[in-house]
């Protein structure tokens, strides 16, 4: 029983670190895989989701639904934001990593400025449950639920929708899309509006469990570009085995070593990859496949 | 209405600096099938590009059933009824065979039935169609990309060297296919190509480009005659 519940506390740990880092990672991983464009004001829309959510709550609104508007409001931002500064950049990589971390420190001043240093939170839903000596958040098993569920669903509208046939044939010749009579335009502005849209998620869904700062994107922001990095461009065969493999190594050394070592690790391992595979796993598993 | 589907005048274009088209007047009517041959580099296929739109005209107009189309973004022509299959098929490697006739419903909604009807034409893309595109043969590949544009119901079809690298069976077949829905549905249909069986086998009349002009057009009885062709071919 000793063992079982131990065992159960490290695969609490791993999912935990898991979901966390998928919910990070997938809005930048989609912007970066599809677009080429390395947004580094993907944590200041994970911000906004979890500003709109905190004050939607506050409001009196459901968390579910404060989640959702968070979410819908980053999107839209991000959709606006594309049309008037990152569509004109396509070309100029470099240029959209200047205007992106401009984007970023605007936004986080400007957030310090209007709105304070912090913002009241609204404390971490649901209860705890005991298991041998531990105690474990159900809120965390939410997001463990909520982080998988993310990953289906993305990969039901990639492979299922018409704007995942749409996405794929845009990202995999241009050109050709267009001259098939496909918006390419559209399909950027909508592919951004999602990246943004599933930042603001994960802001929505760990604003409860954090202090509400205009820096708190940053925290994100780091965790996301390691998954990303190892990972490669394609969500499912990178981002996601990415997010699960450093889950666990996240977890074992925070366990082992304290949080510190945790981050450390994760670094540390990025750097590996980048050394072995300098296109990340998908990059490789999509060579070795052919 | 005029009787006019498509017409170029003194197009210009040409890739940064380096001008290519030097000012092409065509004139295709309804219901017409036309080549377009000349030498390697003359600028056939710019011209294809600049007709669908990829290349931006510089000067000159480009009239779609009397409508100027110049000013118009590949997508909004594709959309007017222009089916573009490019040198080299470009067909989307790591989609399926059906999602890449799929994303051919973009140029047009595909009327009923219309899927079997491809299939009917080219049943290889009926077996093969949860294969990954990329994996095809290069006739396959070439069959998927005519029969992408079909499903949306073009008016017009533009195919830039359907033979090159084909083997000859399947080369015969897609001529076929082009007669048959020329006859049956009145489709136009525009060609750039060095196969003189497929030249004969398709075209209606054909016009001979170099240095980024036309320099003549082979009527009908010229084209019967396949010495003619030949040495039209080898300009
Ligand atoms: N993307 C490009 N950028 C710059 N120059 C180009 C580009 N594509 C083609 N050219 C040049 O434009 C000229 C016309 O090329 P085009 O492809 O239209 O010839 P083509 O008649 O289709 O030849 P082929 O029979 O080999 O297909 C050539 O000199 C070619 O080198
Ligand atoms: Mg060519």
């Amino acid at each position: 029983m000793a063992f079982l519940s131990e065992l159960f506390a490290f695969l609490y740990q791993a999912g935990d670190a898991f979901a966390f880092l998928v919910l990070a990672a997938c809005g930048l991983a989609i912007v970066f895989g599809m677009m080429g464009v390395i947004n580094l004001a993907h944590g200041e829309f994970i911000l906004c989701g979890a500003y709109v959510c905190a004050t939607a709550t506050r409001l009196g609104m459901p968390l579910p639904l404060s989640v959702l508007l968070g979410a819908l409001v980053a999107g839209i931002v991000g959709m606006i934001l594309e049309r008037l500064v990152i569509r004109h950049l396509y070309h100029r990589p470099l240029d959209t990593i200047v205007a992106t971390w401009g984007i970023s420190m605007i936004a986080t001043q400007g957030t310090l400025i209007v709105l304070g240093s912090t913002l009241p939170g609204t404390g971490t839903p649901l209860g705890s449950f005991t298991l041998g000596d531990y105690s474990f958040s159900q809120y965390r098993l939410v997001l463990i639920g909520t982080a998988l569920a993310t990953l289906v669903g993305l990969y039901l509208l990639f492979t299922r929708t018409r704007f995942g046939i749409l996405a794929r044939a845009t990202i995999q010749m241009p050109h050709m899309a267009q001259a098939l009579g496909i918006n390419t335009g559209l399909v950027y502005s909508l592919t951004f509006g999602l990246g943004a849209g599933l930042a603001g998620l994960a802001g929505g869904l760990y604003a409860p469990t954090m202090t509400l700062v205009p820096t708190m994107g940053s925290a994100f922001l780091v965790e996301a570009f390691v998954t990303v990095v190892v990972g490669g461009a394609d969500i499912f065969l990178g981002t996601a085995p990415a997010a699960a493999i450093l889950g666990v190594i996240k977890a074992a050394l925070t366990s082992w070593y304290g949080q510190l070592a945790g981050q450390i690790g994760l670094l540390l391992t990025a750097i590996v990859v980048i050394r072995v595979m300098p296109r990340g796993l998908s990059g490789w598993l999509l060579r070795e496949r052919g | 209405m005029t009787d006019t589907i498509l017409k170029t005048a003194k197009l210009e274009t040409g890739y940064d600096s380096k001008p290519v088209l030097q000012g092409v007047d065509i004139e295709v009517k309804r219901s017409e099938i036309v080549a377009v041959i000349g030498r390697n580099g003359v600028g056939k296929s710019t011209l294809m590009k600049s007709l669908i739109g990829l290349l931006p005209c510089k000067r000159g107009e480009l009239l779609l059933e009397g409508e100027p189309i110049t000013k118009l973004s590949a997508h909004r022509r594709a959309r007017r009824g222009i089916g573009y299959v490019p040198q080299g098929r470009d067909v989307f490697p790591r989609m399926t065979v059906m999602e890449n006739l799929r994303a051919g419903e973009s140029l047009g909604a595909p009327s009923p039935g219309i899927y079997e009807r491809m299939f009917e034409f080219f049943p290889i893309l009926e077996e093969r169609r949860n294969q990954r595109a990329g994996t095809l043969s290069g006739g396959q590949q070439q069959q998927l990309s005519i029969a992408r544009v079909l499903i949306g119901s073009p008016k017009l079809v533009l195919l830039d060297e359907p033979s090159e690298g084909i083997q000859p069976s399947i080369v015969q077949e897609i001529a076929r296919t082009m007669v048959r829905l020329n006859r049956e549905s009145g489709l136009t249909v525009i060609f750039v190509e060095q196969n003189i069986d497929m030249i004969r086998a398709m075209a209606h009349r054909c016009y001979v480009m170099d240095k980024g002009r036309i320099v003549t057009e082979l009527t009908p009885e010229m084209l019967e005659d396949r010495d003619t062709v030949r040495r039209y071919l080898s300009v």
